[in-house]
């Protein structure tokens, strides 16, 4: 396959970037996305070029690494699927391919396609998690959890914070991310003491990082890799105007 | 121990952004009542003028021996006013933190992904609140209306629609809240946190249904007039 690629090429920050235009002529089918673009890269450096920075760690889905949106999508073309798990046998020979990385004030590109994701650290600090003292784990099986909040728990879970949905969403908000915490801990009793305060901080810490207020466009959820339902939403949106109502408070 | 102070119920919903949309979402479901009552009232042209205009007449006289002549009527202006206000104040403020959001744009257009209602809510919004401030100017008013403020509600409809280009722009006004309503429907439910992976479907249908009969409840009215149905 010849491919032509259009790249987005940033050298620091501060940096202005743009579109850099490059031709691979012997792309094969069965290279994963990630795998061409180290081609492009074995050429850049062979041609005494910068090679073109990308995220990349497991390279099997899970780690949440690969940012990109291919041709306006995020993590391109095929659904519930991750850039490194995406296959040239999906594009064309003669295609032309833009790569740009996540666009959102809260991710600032730290060079090419590498974004700085750590405002989705800070939402996580601000409350995804349970408080449980360390030393003689409980026996899991104490405490019973019924089928269909396992299994919805275990849904949101999935999620590994790629930041795709921030990437896709034209109000740049990161809601369904922050819903997919909430609903993971939310349903299960070991979430419940900090249920109503988990939800209200992880909001209030995503609307103090700019990003921007969920209008259930959806397009998180067409992008999202792990196709976390939109209702997790409605789940934060529970939890956040329940706290609201009653003045639920951490200290 | 420390006490931190806590904010009032206002401070506390006003302050995040789900607390905005959920003031969205409740003055959204006072206009949908509103905009219901409202279209049940306007097929009573279908009955002639005395039906009509003596709606109208009742909609001035409704509680009169506890509000007075038109109390009821101007307790309705209010709430719908006051509505208003926070319902754009809200969206603008979302609208501007959605602006911040994302500094730069994408150099490849985005395929439109989601929906197409959920797009077009902010300008289909700006259209509404321009479509209604002509609406009240013609119909109520009266002040751009042909026959002027004081002559039958029926007559200032007919003569407002026998105008071709008066009959389009309503129409399109009502199909841009039928979008707003098939969006806003379904979205404030959301926000008030009664979606599910299992009801969502069937909460889409609902809002697309209630959109629906609401467009054309209220499109019908000018295509009639313009196609001399009703005159």
């Amino acid at each position: 396959m010849k491919l032509t690629l259009r790249i987005w090429r940033q050298a620091s920050p501060e940096a202005k970037g743009k579109m850099q235009k490059y031709v691979l002529d012997d792309v094969e089918p069965d290279m994963s996305f990630l795998e061409m673009l180290d081609v492009l890269n074995e050429k850049l450096v062979m041609d005494d070029k910068d090679p073109v920075s990308f995220d990349h760690d497991c390279r099997e889905g899970i780690c949440g690494s690969c940012a990109m949106v291919i041709n306006g999508t995020a993590h391109g073309p095929q659904k519930n699927t991750t850039t490194c798990q995406l296959h040239m046998r999906h594009f064309s020979d003669g295609d032309t391919i833009d790569i740009e990385p996540w666009r959102a004030r809260a991710f600032p590109v730290v060079k090419d396609l590498v974004t700085d994701r750590s405002a989705l650290d800070e939402i996580i600090k601000s409350g995804g998690y349970i408080s449980v003292n360390t030393g003689s784990a409980p026996e899991a099986h104490a405490i019973p959890v019924d089928k269909v909040s396992a299994d919805d728990a275990f849904d949101a879970a999935t999620c590994i914070g790629c930041g795709a949905c921030v990437a896709a969403c034209p109000n740049g908000s990161s809601m369904l991310f922050t819903a997919a915490k909430v609903t993971h801990l939310g349903l299960l009793p070991q979430g419940q003491p900090e249920r109503a305060t988990r939800a209200m901080n992880m909001l209030a810490k995503q609307d103090e990082l700019d990003f921007g207020g969920c209008t259930n466009v959806g397009a998180c959820h067409e992008v999202c890799p792990k196709g976390i339902p939109l209702a997790s939403i409605a789940q934060l949106n529970h939890d956040v105007l329940g706290a609201t109502l009653t003045g639920a408070r951490s200290d | 121990m420390v006490i931190t102070p806590q904010r009032n119920i206002v401070s506390r919903t006003w302050g995040t952004s789900v607390g905005k949309k959920s003031v969205m979402a409740v003055t959204g479901g006072i206009f949908l009542l509103y905009v219901i009552a409202h279209m049940i009232g306007n097929l009573k042209i279908f009955f002639g003028i005395q039906a009509f205009d003596a709606y109208s007449q009742h909609l001035r006289e409704i509680g009169e021996a506890i509000f007075g002549y038109e109390g009821v009527l101007w307790i309705i202006r209010l709430v719908l006013t006051v509505s208003v206000v926070l319902h754009m104040w809200a969206a603008f403020s979302l609208w501007a933190r959605a602006k911040k959001a994302r500094p730069i744009g994408y150099q490849h257009r985005q395929s439109w992904q989601g929906s197409y209602a959920a797009r077009t809510m902010r300008w289909g919004g700006v259209i509404i609140a321009l479509f209604v401030i002509w609406h009240i100017l013609d119909l109520t008013t009266g002040t751009v209306n042909p026959l002027g403020g004081d002559d039958s509600a029926y007559m200032k409809l007919v003569a407002s629609f026998d105008r071709w280009y008066v009959a389009l722009f309503y129409v399109l006004a009502v199909v841009a809240l039928g979008f707003h309503i098939r969006h806003g429907l379904w979205s404030a439910i959301q926000t008030f946190g009664q979606n599910s992976a299992l009801k969502q479907n069937a909460l889409k249908t609902f809002s697309f249904v209630v959109a629906a009969v609401i467009t054309i409840g209220f499109a019908i009215v000018p295509l009639s007039v313009m196609f001399g149905l009703v005159g």
